[in-house]
C-alpha cells in the first residue's frame, strides 16, 4: 500500500526554494562572467562590456560607490568574490548551502553533498586574486549548476518538496533571463536599427551564450536578429531559458503543490503563463520591450510575495523569533 | 613497517597483549594490516577525512566565531569487541537501564527509594536537573529514558567501568553509523574473513522504538518528529541525519505550536497534529512556560501536552535527574533495590565531596585526581589532577569549598588503548565506548557503539570538543550465542 506522505513544513519548503533560487543565480552570474570574459578577447580595445555586466545584474549604484569604474577586475571582485554583496556568486554559494544544510533530511544526501562539494570547492577556486580566475572557474560552476539539477531530478521523488525546489529554479530564470534582455536589448538598439556594424552579430551571440541558448536559437531561427533573439528568449515554448517555458513549468510546480485549491500564488502565476502564451512578439516590442519587461518582473515578486504568504508564513499567533531562520529575501 | 616500534606501554592495549602478542580477535586485522602496501593507509585515511568534509559530516564549535564547521576526526584502526565480552556488556547495559527508569519514575511518584534512605533526599532535591514540574506524569510504557548513550571505560586491571550515563539527549550515534560507512568505502579489505555485527538498522530501530511509545490516541502511523534546536547546534549533523534515515520531519521550535493541549506543525497545507517527538533540546530550552522563559528554541505549552497524554516527548522530561553524577554514585545501589542484583558492570570509585571525609580525601589528592562538576557534560568544568597546575588545583579547592554538593572526585583512569595512525606510524592512543541503548516496547542496544579516541599523546579526554576523534567499533558475532 502507498501511505501518502507528510506535507511540508513551511519552514522547509522556504529553504528549498530558495536553495533552488541561490544555486540558479549562482550559475546565472558565473555563465554572465564567462560569456563576457570570452567576449572582451574578440572586442576592440576600447570595447569595455563591463558595464553592462553590472547593469544587468541590477546593482550599478550599489557597484559604484564600492568600486567605481566597471573593469575586468572590479567587475570579477564584486560579482564572484565579495562577500559583502549578497547576490555574488560566493555569497550565493554561501546561501544555497545554508538551506541546504536547514533541509538536510528532506533532499537526498546526493544532493545536499553536490551542494557542499561545490561551496568547498568555490571558495578554494577564488581564494585568488579576480585577475588570476581563469574563466574555467565560471565554466566548472556553470556544470555544477546543470549536475545540481540532474541530481535532484534524478535521485530526489518528485514529490512537493522536488516541486518546490523546480519552482525556486524556474521563477529565478524567469527573471534572470529578462534582466540580461532588458539590459542589452537597449545598449544594441541603436545599431540592431541601422546598418550592423561586424560586432552586432557578436554582441547578439553573447546574449544568447549568456542564456546557454545560442545553439538552440541557431537550429530553430538561423540567422541573428534582434527580433529572432527577442521571441526566442522571451516567448520559445520549448527553451529551458526562455520567460515562457520557465514560468509554464513554475505554475505546472505550482499546480501540483497545490492540488487545485485556488490561492493568490496560483492566480497570479496562471494569468501570467497565459498571457505569454497569447503573447506576440511584434506587438510586445511596439508597446516598449522595456515597459513589458518591467512589469514582467513585478508580476514575478508579486508570485513571490503570494508564494510567502501562501505557504512559507507562519500562521501561529505565538510566533517568535528563532535563531535559525532559513537564508532568503531578495 | 607500520607496527615495528608499536608499543602497549603499560597500559591495557585492546589490539595485544602486554608480551606484544596479538589478542586473538585482531589476529586477521593485524595480517591484513601488515600485508598493506605502504602508504596504503595513510592514503585510506586521508580519503576517508576528505570525504567526511565533502559529506559535510561536520560538528560546530562553540565559542568559535562564524559558526566554525570541523571534521569529527576518525581513525581507521578499529576497535574489536569479542563476542563474548559483547554479551556482557548488553546484559549489563539492558541492566542498568531498566534500574534507571524503574529510578526516575519512582523519584517523580513515591520516591520509595528515598523513604526506604537507600538514596539521601538531600541529593535528589539538590540536584540540578532534577525537575519538580514532571512530577506524577505517567509517560506511556512508563518509559522515561528512550535514548540512551552510556559511557564505559577499561582500566588498567583489563577490568570494564560504568563511567557516565547519559540519559537526558546523547549524541554520537550517527557517527557509529557514518564510521561504519566510511570503512567500507574507504577500507573496504580489512572486513575480508571477518563476520562484524551489522549496525545499519538503529534508525529502523530508534523509529519502532519511538512509534511504540505513542499516545494512546494514535493509530497505526502516529506522527514522530525530530526536535532539533536549529543548524547552528553542535549535534546539528546527526539531528538531520536521524530524520533523514528515519524519514520523519525534522522541526524547529518555531514550526510547532501548541494549542488546547494539542501539538501542531506549520506545513504547507496547513497545521498536522504531531504525536510523538524525540526531541534534542535540554529541558531548560523546551517550553519557556514551564522551564526557562527566556527559551528562543522551545514551544511554549509543549510540556502542558505531554502532561495530558497527547504528546510522546522522548527522552522524557527530568529524566536528567539519574544524570546527576552524584546520583550516578547511587546507581550500584538502584540496581540492588529495583533488581535485587549486583551490577554486571561496576561503577568507576566515586568520592563524594559533600561527605566530609571524602572532600577531605579529595582536598589531599587533587594532584592524582579527576574532578567533575555534577552537572557539566562535554569534558567542560573538569580537573585532571596528574596534567593540572598548581593554580588550576587550588582554584579547584576553592570551588569544591563554596559548592561540595557540586563536585565529585575519581582516580585518574588509565583508560585503555587502541593503535592509532599518528603521521606515518601507529601509536597507542586511549578510548573509551559509548554504547547506545533503546528503550521502548523492548530494550535494544546497538552492537557496538561510538569509539572515541583522545589524539593527543597521553590524553585522557576524548570529547570532540576537546580534540578527541572516533573510531569504527567491531562487535564480532559469535558462534551459537551470536544473534
Amino acid at each position: 500500500m502507498v501511505t501518502e506522505s507528510l506535507p511540508l513544513l513551511s519552514r522547509v519548503a522556504d529553504s528549498l526554494y530558495w536553495m533552488a533560487r541561490y544555486m540558479e543565480r549562482a550559475e546565472n552570474v558565473a555563465r554572465l562572467l564567462e560569456v563576457n570574459l570570452h567576449l572582451q578577447l574578440d572586442l576592440p580595445l576600447d570595447g569595455n562590456q563591463w558595464q553592462p555586466v553590472i547593469d544587468t545584474c541590477g546593482e550599478s549604484a550599489v557597484f559604484r560607490k564600492r568600486y567605481g569604474e566597471a573593469t575586468q577586475e572590479s567587475v570579477v571582485t564584486f560579482l564572484a568574490q565579495d562577500r559583502d554583496y549578497s547576490n555574488s556568486i560566493t555569497s550565493c554559494l554561501l546561501a544555497a548551502r545554508e538551506n541546504a544544510r536547514s533541509v538536510r533530511e528532506t533532499i537526498s544526501s546526493e544532493t545536499w553533498e553536490h551542494v557542499n562539494g561545490i561551496y568547498l570547492r568555490v571558495l578554494q577556486q577564488y581564494a585568488k586574486p579576480a585577475e588570476e580566475l581563469s574563466p574555467e572557474v565560471f565554466r566548472d560552476l556553470r556544470l555544477a549548476g546543470h549536475m545540481f539539477q540532474g541530481i535532484t531530478d534524478a535521485t530526489m521523488s518528485h514529490n512537493e518538496a522536488w516541486h518546490f525546489v523546480r519552482l525556486g529554479r524556474q521563477m529565478e530564470r524567469a527573471d534572470k533571463t529578462s534582466r540580461l534582455l532588458d539590459v542589452k536589448y537597449f545598449m544594441l538598439l541603436p545599431s540592431a536599427s541601422g546598418v550592423g556594424t561586424p560586432y552586432d552579430d557578436l554582441l547578439w551571440s553573447a546574449v544568447l551564450k549568456s542564456a546557454s541558448a545560442f545553439e538552440m536559437y541557431r537550429q530553430c531561427c538561423g540567422k541573428i536578429s534582434p527580433r529572432e533573439v527577442v521571441n526566442f528568449l522571451v516567448l520559445d515554448p520549448d527553451f529551458p531559458r526562455s520567460i515562457r517555458h520557465s514560468v509554464a513549468r513554475a505554475a505546472d510546480s505550482l499546480d501540483v503543490i497545490r492540488q487545485g485549491a485556488v490561492c493568490g500564488s496560483v492566480r497570479l502565476l496562471g494569468e501570467l503563463r497565459r498571457e505569454l502564451d497569447e503573447m506576440d512578439v511584434d506587438q510586445m516590442i511596439r508597446l516598449g520591450l522595456h515597459e513589458f519587461l518591467d512589469s514582467l518582473q513585478l508580476r514575478l515578486n508579486a508570485v513571490g510575495a503570494g508564494l510567502q504568504r501562501d505557504f512559507f508564513a507562519l500562521r501561529s499567533q505565538t510566533e517568535s523569533p528563532t535563531q535559525t531562520q532559513s537564508v532568503g529575501g531578495d | 613497517m607500520l607496527f615495528e616500534a608499536y608499543q602497549t606501554e603499560s597500559f591495557h592495549d585492546e589490539m595485544f597483549l602486554a608480551d606484544g602478542t596479538v589478542r586473538p580477535e585482531a589476529r586477521l586485522l593485524l595480517e591484513t594490516l601488515q600485508s598493506l602496501e605502504e602508504g596504503h593507509l595513510q592514503r585510506s585515511q586521508r580519503a576517508a577525512e576528505r570525504m567526511l568534509l565533502q559529506m559535510g559530516i561536520t560538528f560546530n564549535v562553540y565559542g568559535e566565531a562564524g559558526g566554525a564547521e570541523r571534521i569529527f576526526p576518525f581513525d581507521l584502526i578499529p576497535r574489536i569487541v569479542p563476542a563474548a565480552e559483547w554479551d556482557r556488556m548488553e546484559r549489563a547495559l539492558k541492566q542498568r537501564i531498566r534500574a534507571l527508569n524503574a529510578f526516575i519514575d519512582d523519584i517523580y511518584h513515591d520516591q520509595r527509594i528515598l523513604k526506604d534512605k537507600v538514596i539521601p533526599e538531600e541529593v535528589i532535591r539538590s540536584a540540578a536537573s532534577y525537575r519538580p514540574q514532571v512530577h506524577g506524569i505517567n509517560p506511556p510504557g512508563g518509559v522515561w529514558c528512550h535514548i540512551t548513550g552510556t559511557d564505559l571505560i577499561r582500566h588498567g586491571d583489563g577490568e570494564l567501568y560504568v563511567l557516565e550515563d547519559n540519559l537526558r539527549v546523547p549524541s554520537g550515534v550517527s557517527y557509529v553509523l557514518e564510521n561504519r560507512d566510511l570503512m567500507k568505502r574507504t577500507f573496504p579489505e580489512v572486513f575480508e574473513g571477518l563476520r562484524i555485527r551489522p549496525v545499519d538498522d538503529y534508525p529502523g530501530n530508534l523509529l519502532d522504538t519511538l512509534e511504540s511509545v505513542a499516545p494512546a490516541h494514535c493509530g497505526e502511523e502516529p506522527v514522530v518528529v525530530l526536535l532539533t534546536p536549529g543548524m547552528y547546534n553542535s549535534a546539528y549533523f546527526e539531528h538531520t541525519f536521524l530524520a533523514q534515515k528515519m524519514g520523519i520531519p525534522l522541526v524547529q521550535g518555531s514550526d510547532l505550536i501548541v494549542e488546547d493541549g494539542i501539538v501542531w506543525m506549520q506545513t504547507t497545507k496547513g497545521p498536522c497534529r504531531v504525536d510523538v517527538i524525540y526531541r534534542r533540546i535540554d529541558d531548560d530550552f523546551l517550553d519557556p512556560d514551564v522551564f526557562r522563559a527566556d527559551s528562543l528554541l522551545g514551544v511554549s505549552g509543549i510540556v502542558d501536552a505531554y502532561r495530558r497524554g497527547n504528546v510522546t516527548l522522548a527522552n522524557a522530561p527530568g529524566n536528567g535527574v539519574a544524570d546527576d553524577k552524584v546520583v550516578y554514585a547511587y546507581v550500584p545501589d538502584m540496581i540492588r533495590y529495583y533488581e535485587g542484583e549486583d551490577a554486571i558492570i561496576p561503577n568507576v570509585l566515586t568520592y563524594l565531596c559533600w561527605r566530609d571525609a571524602d572532600r577531605q580525601h579529595v582536598l589531599q589528592n587533587l594532584d592524582k585526581l579527576v574532578v567533575k562538576a555534577a552537572n557539566e557534560s562535554g569534558g567542560y568544568g573538569m580537573l585532571i589532577g596528574p596534567h593540572s597546575t598548581k593554580a588550576e588545583q587550588a582554584d579547584f579547592a576553592d570551588r569544591i569549598n563554596d559548592n561540595p554538593r557540586n563536585y565529585i572526585a575519581q582516580p585518574t583512569l588509565a583508560l585503555s588503548r587502541v593503535p592509532t595512525l599518528i603521521g606515518d606510524r601507529l601509536e597507542g592512543r586511549h578510548v573509551d565506548l559509548r554504547p547506545y541503548v533503546l528503550y521502548g516496547k523492548n530494550i535494544r542496544v546497538l552492537p557496538g557503539g561510538l569509539t572515541r579516541v583522545a589524539l593527543r599523546k597521553g590524553s585522557l579526554v576524548v570529547n570532540s570538543s576537546q580534540g578527541g576523534g572516533s573510531k569504527d567499533t567491531w562487535v564480532l558475532a559469535g558462534g551459537v550465542n551470536g544473534h
